[in-house]
């Protein structure tokens, strides 16, 4: 079992040479580009959305919950959700969905293709698939995921309000006060730096999945799971360690 | 013409191959034939390139295509259409998108020039007008010949087809067969079929070999079928009770070779 592993990991790296080898028509890697950055981007906006909001506003009402009656000033609560959005919420959860989402799509959509001999095709045709399949995917991913994470954490910050102000747990200008105070610009440079890596690693995972897929539905079906899996414990503990390292 | 060398292919303790040697001609329909689990699938992909054998050499006319770097075999491959069993043809995309693929990666022509040659090759198949349907909502005899007008669309030197008559009726697959030889004919391209279907072997096979559990077991052409003793050749023939019953029929009336029948 620990081989297999070890093994896996030997046919992932040797063959990144082969998904970023030269384009043999730019054009067309192009036109897969945007569509990828579409499904992407266009796709997962909605669940994106709807989680950054409630992520938001749980964040602030479980943090009033907690703190209410203490001597930590209220508007604390907005300093403390504008931060767990940018360095940590928005970028892993918003990840974690888009494993599940993207990631497990990916890795269906090319094993599909493996088994309906669309890649054999491709290949017969001198297209390098591991490149025209992959590197659109991932690029599209790498510009278009900080995008959403962007988006998450201004929604997150906004649920957060919306669940609170409106209420009457804190005032406006109270929240407003939490999220200009402490600012610290690098943890945005943190945020940006977690969600290309964690975008990385949920394409290149759930194509890997996909692209090596053997067998029928049923590995399909397992190799999707696998997917979402892996990826999601890769960007668990990629996040620590982008943390440890970003932090010291 | 393309050369099969010592070819060896072994899955893991199976061995699936053992050691093929057959030249397959230039300019004529050649065919794998054989049974199920014959091999004949893994020696078209071996010589195709997508499996690497375990051992032995293909040859490409005087090219060792089993030793050619990346960018030999992509030189190679773009000489290279293939018909595929499944006809893989690209489900989100139309037909007129499927046939124009390999144009959109690989050629500079213009846009009025990929549409002239897609309606050009429609038409040869005999599927003119197809062009915005997708691949599922034609018959499956029309996806083989859209297979066939995608893979001869930028007109190759070698056709490879893999069971291109398997799930069609007989009348369909005596069409597909026809249409692949003239295609053969028409543009002087080195075809290599393989197929269990012996309508297929008596109407087109210019150069046939017969595989038995990963063997040679005979090689002949079509006008030598029939007059040959080859015992691996009869039972792959008259593998049909239909046609036992007629060859028993013919030997209670006193025929008794195969060219009375």
């Amino acid at each position: 079992m620990k081989l297999r592993y070890l093994s896996d990991l030997g046919k992932f790296v040797l063959w990144q040479k082969e998904v970023f080898r030269k384009p043999e028509n730019w054009g067309m890697y192009y036109k897969e580009l945007i569509r990828q950055m579409y499904d992407i981007g266009i796709g997962s906006l909605p669940i994106v959305l709807l989680i950054a909001i409630f992520l938001g506003a749980v964040t602030v009402v479980q943090f009033y919950y907690q703190m209410e009656g203490t001597l930590i000033p209220p508007y604390y609560i907005g300093y403390i959700v504008r931060d767990m959005m940018i360095i940590e919420l928005a970028p892993m959860v918003t990840c974690l969905v888009l494993a599940g989402n993207v990631g497990s799509t990916m890795a269906a959509e090319i094993g599909g293709m493996r088994q309906k001999e669309h890649i054999d095709a491709m290949e017969i045709m001198g297209l390098n698939t591991s490149s025209y399949l992959i590197m659109p995917k991932l690029i599209a991913a790498a510009y278009v995921v900080p995008l959403l994470v962007c988006v998450a954490a201004v929604v997150g910050i906004t649920g957060g309000y919306l669940a609170s102000v409106p209420a009457g747990l804190f005032t406006q200008a109270e929240y407003v006060q939490g999220l200009r105070a402490f600012f610290i610009p690098f943890n945005v440079v943190m945020m940006l730096v977690k969600s290309v890596t964690f975008a990385i690693i949920l394409v290149s995972v759930s194509c890997f999945q996909g692209y090596f897929v053997k067998g029928g539905s049923i590995e399909l079906g397992a190799a999707s799971t696998r997917a979402v899996v892996y990826s999601d414990i890769l960007i668990l503990l990629a996040d620590y360690f982008i943390v440890v390292l970003l932090t010291q | 013409m393309i050369r099969a060398e010592g070819i060896f292919k072994q899955f893991g303790d199976q061995e699936v191959l053992k050691g093929i040697d057959f030249t397959f001609e230039a300019g004529k329909t050649n065919l794998i034939i054989g049974r199920s689990g014959a091999g004949k699938t893994v020696l078209l992909k071996i010589l195709v390139g997508l499996y690497p054998p375990t051992q032995g050499r293909v040859w490409f006319n005087d090219i060792d295509y089993t030793n050619l770097d990346k960018k030999g075999i992509l030189a190679i491959r773009k000489e290279v259409g293939m018909l595929f069993q499944g006809n893989a043809l690209f489900d989100s995309m139309t037909i007129e998108e499927n046939i124009r693929f390999p144009m959109d990666m690989f050629t500079r022509m213009t846009a009025k020039e990929k549409q002239i040659r897609v309606d050009e090759v429609l038409d040869r198949v005999s599927l003119g007008g197809v062009n915005p349907k997708y691949p599922s909502e034609i018959s499956g005899g029309m996806q083989k010949r859209v297979g066939i007008a995608r893979a001869i669309v930028l007109k190759p030197k070698y056709l490879f087809c893999d069971e291109p008559n398997s799930g069609l009726d007989p009348k369909t697959s005596i069409t597909i067969d026809e249409l692949i030889s003239d295609i053969t004919n028409e543009e002087n391209i080195t075809t290599i079929i393989n197929t269990h279907d012996m309508n297929s072997v008596m109407e087109i096979g210019e150069n046939i070999c017969l595989l038995k559990a990963g063997k040679l077991a005979w090689k002949g052409n079509k006008d030598q079928v029939l007059g040959t003793d080859n015992k691996e050749l009869d039972a792959f023939i008259f593998a049909s009770p239909f046609l036992q019953k007629l060859v028993e029929a013919a030997k209670k009336n006193g025929k008794t070779t195969l060219e009375n029948l």
